[in-house]
């Protein structure tokens, strides 16, 4: 009997349908998770063969060589080589090939030949390369790399059983040999090296596959179209005005029930639990918390929705290929298109999304500016002050000025974010500018089940991340702003005399120059846990009840005690200042490290205290103080 | 920007033979075969260091002997470019494709332009 537990990691050129791959092997029984020590996605997963042994499979990141270049591929490098902390090297590697697109990837097999691990070539999209009329000469390929083969169709589940099957035959060769097939001679190739492998792998092209007699010449078409300099970037646009339509729009009534439902479950618990300390914690701390949370739920899916269908369809390379020169303008690299985009709903998955990006700085840059995008938490506390200080009135003759204010501070978080980097690229990072070099693929129609799978993936990723830092973060607030209670016979609002109210008291002074008062000094501390929350914590200083359902009774509060120009700095205040725990938190998990959510906390209120300071002054002096 | 190599066509061009175009100063339509890959021209400050460049351009396929045809341009400076490299299309800088030379079958500006 040979060992009854085998390890197995696919590894392969990006787009080959690894992914797709592990999904069809493992099904439901998959885990996703962090690398030790890394911010790479760990996916792994288990199957169970007819023999009854357990194969635990890693999908790892897509990689054109060994030679890692990114954090990324570094994982893919270190797990072939066995050198992962924390991790047993894999028994098999399972090579996975796009069949239609095989040159880079036989360069790759020869670069883990060397490795001298146990390999199977799994020859996927075997369905688009026989609509092709591609022939390959299977035998002769196989015995040329020294491997088995197996032609799958990941997304049809075609040839599954084959590849275990092969997958099991190996394993069985390893534990009755015990010892890897060849000694492991791998070294960074140098550039004669890769054109020595390249021309090998010509070679091989050469003797078995014989070129598709129908190649595809739909993917040229469409780039026709969508790679146009032109209408190119006018579909861009488009698409990202029905994005944005689509995460404001569709989801506005989902989240009106959601917060519809948990202010029902704060009121049903609210009449079983006596009042009280105890329904307070978990009426105003804990679902509150929780909803707070589940309240971006439906932007948020929408907006990977999206994403998850342009980036299967292969449309997201397109969209880099069109804003590269956009961004690169300001110091950014095309694919922080996408993470910047994912922070107008919330810049924890826009942080998160940064992981698409190779180059260390250009990935910090991103995540640095990536929470100066309006994410939706700043729309109620826009909403609540524009309905308090800018008349509702039209101005040209169509624009709403309440509108055209809630536009300029979209603008104003774009360019601040556009010139901090530019900044950041000019005065810090002088030194590299990272190549742009990148695989177009061909257009794919994207497999709804696997495009469900990623959702929800996704979904509990954000949720697990973000719960587990607001919900503590909201029970932390709730206790600073309930204790101590207030002395007998106060007059004021009760959170006036908790702690909250004394550290606003005790900041007011540093406030008091960009034209705040002390209540919205106190507010500011509750808004901490998330944006929004500052909504609510005004109702409460300035004793307005359910301050979220009477926006209007409190704009009347506020319109009576501030002055426009007070008005001004707050809004000021809201475009800049990291006032988002929960981001700063993301940053440092996502940075393995203190130091960068500290100069995003430090150069973001900075940027916050000196805008609204101006704004304030301004403001004053235009006599609207 | 300020690198792009499209506004120093003397200088780049002058050790190259007739016929032979740095994929830098290539125009949409211009196809060929690949001449030569990492001269060491695009060891231009800010840049990776050549021999890197010159890595990841060939384990993405740039290497002699491939057919190439640029077959889209962006739409400001006409930066970035799309390139269809044998089998497969790869979008990259022009200041990263200085040091790439092809060897022109057919231009974009016809046979006597250059
Ligand atoms: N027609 C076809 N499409 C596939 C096949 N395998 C994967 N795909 C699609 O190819 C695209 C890339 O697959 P993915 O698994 O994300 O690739 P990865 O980057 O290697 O993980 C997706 O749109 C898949 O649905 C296949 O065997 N046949
Ligand atoms: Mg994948």
């Amino acid at each position: 009997m040979s060992i009854a537990s085998a390890r197995i990691a696919l590894v392969g050129n990006p787009n080959s349908g690894k992914t797709a791959l592990f999904n069809a092997l493992t099904g439901s029984h998959q885990k996703v998770a962090n690398y030790a020590g890394v911010t790479v996605e760990r996916k792994e997963g288990t199957i169970t063969t007819a023999s009854g042994r357990t194969v635990s499979v890693l999908d790892l990141p897509g990689t054109y060589s060994l030679r890692a270049r990114s954090p990324d591929e570094a994982v893919t490098r270190d797990a072939i080589l066995g050198q992962l902390k924390g991790e047993t090297p894999p028994d098999v590697v399972v090579c996975v090939a796009d069949a239609t697109n095989l040159r880079l990837v036989l360069r790759l097999i020869l670069e883990l030949r060397q490795v001298g691990r146990p390999m199977v070539l799994a020859l996927n999209m075997f369905d688009i390369a026989q609509r092709q009329g591609l022939r390959i000469d299977l035998e002769g390929l196989s015995r040329d790399i020294g491997a088995p083969i197996v032609t799958t169709v990941a997304t049809r589940k075609r040839g599954i059983e084959d590849l275990v099957a092969q997958i099991e035959a190996k394993v069985e060769a390893l534990a009755a040999t015990g010892a890897l097939e060849a000694p492991n001679t791998w070294h960074e190739p140098s550039p004669a090296e890769i054109r020595q492998a390249h021309a090998e792998a010509q070679r091989t092209m050469k003797a078995h596959v014989r070129p598709a007699e129908r190649p595809d010449t739909l993917t040229g078409k469409i780039d026709g179209v969508l790679l146009h300099p032109v209408a190119g970037l006018a579909i861009l646009l488009a698409l990202l005005f029905v994005m944005f339509q689509a995460v404001f729009a569709w989801a506005g009534p989902l989240m009106d029930g959601i917060e519809g439902g948990m202010g029902a479950l704060g009121g049903l618990v609210a009449t079983v639990l006596p009042d009280g300390l105890l329904q307070s914690l978990i009426v105003d701390g804990l679902i509150a918390g929780v909803g707070s949370v589940l309240v971006f739920l439906p932007q948020i899916l929408i907006l990977f929705l999206f994403i998850i269908l342009l980036e299967d369809f292969g449309y997201m390379a397109r969209a880099a290929f069109l804003m590269d020169r956009i961004m690169g303008g300001a110091g950014l690299h095309g694919r922080a298109f996408i993470p910047l985009l994912s922070s107008f709903a919330c810049a924890i998955p826009g942080v998160m999304a940064t992981r698409v990006i190779d180059s260390r700085r250009d990935r910090l840059t991103t995540i640095m500016v990536a929470p100066l995008m309006t994410c939706s938490a700043r729309i109620p506390v826009y909403t609540l002050i524009i309905a308090a200080f800018i008349p509702n009135q039209t101005v040209w003759g169509f624009a709403s000025l309440q509108g055209l204010v809630m536009f300029g501070l979209y603008v104003a978080g774009i360019t601040s974010a556009l010139a901090i980097s530019f900044i950041a690229r000019r005065l810090f990072w002088r030194g590299q500018v990272e190549p742009f070099l990148m695989e177009l693929p061909t257009y794919k129609t994207p497999d709804p089940k696997s495009v469900l799978r990623n959702l929800w993936q996704r979904a509990a990723i954000f949720m697990n991340r973000a719960g587990r830092i607001i919900l503590p973060l909201m029970v932390l607030i709730w206790v600073l702003s309930t204790f101590p209670y207030p002395p007998e016979g106060a007059t004021g609002p009760d959170i006036d005399y908790s702690f909250a109210g004394q550290l606003g008291h005790l900041l007011h002074p540093l406030f008091a120059p960009i034209g705040f008062n002390w209540q919205m000094t106190v507010a500011l501390i509750p808004g901490m846990a998330a944006r929004e929350v500052a909504v609510g914590a005004l109702g409460t200083v300035y004793a307005v009840a359910n301050a979220e359902e009477q926006v209007g009774t409190l704009a009347g509060a506020l319109s009576a005690d501030w002055s426009l120009a007070m008005g001004l700095a707050f809004l000021t205040w809201y475009v800049f200042a990291p006032q988002c725990a929960p981001t700063l938190a993301v940053v440092k998990r996502e940075t393995n490290s203190w130091l960068w959510p500290s100069v995003m906390f430090a150069y973001m209120i900075t940027l916050a205290y000196l805008a609204a300071m101006a704004v304030y002054h301004g403001a004053v002096a235009l006599g609207w103080g | 920007m300020d690198d792009l190599s499209l506004s120093q066509p003397l200088t780049a061009a002058a050790d190259l033979a007739t016929g032979e175009l740095r994929l830098s100063q290539a125009r949409r339509g211009d196809r060929g075969v690949i001449g030569a890959v990492g001269s060491g021209v695009a060891a231009s400050p800010g840049g990776l260091d050549a021999q890197e460049l010159e890595r990841r351009l060939l384990e993405l396929g740039f290497v002699e002997g491939a057919t190439i045809e640029v077959i889209h341009e962006g739409a400001i400076g006409r930066d970035p470019i799309a390139v269809r490299l044998d089998d497969m299309r790869v979008a990259l800088r022009r200041r990263d494709a200085v040091d790439i030379v092809i060897r022109l079958e057919s231009s974009a500006a016809g046979p006597d332009a250059r």
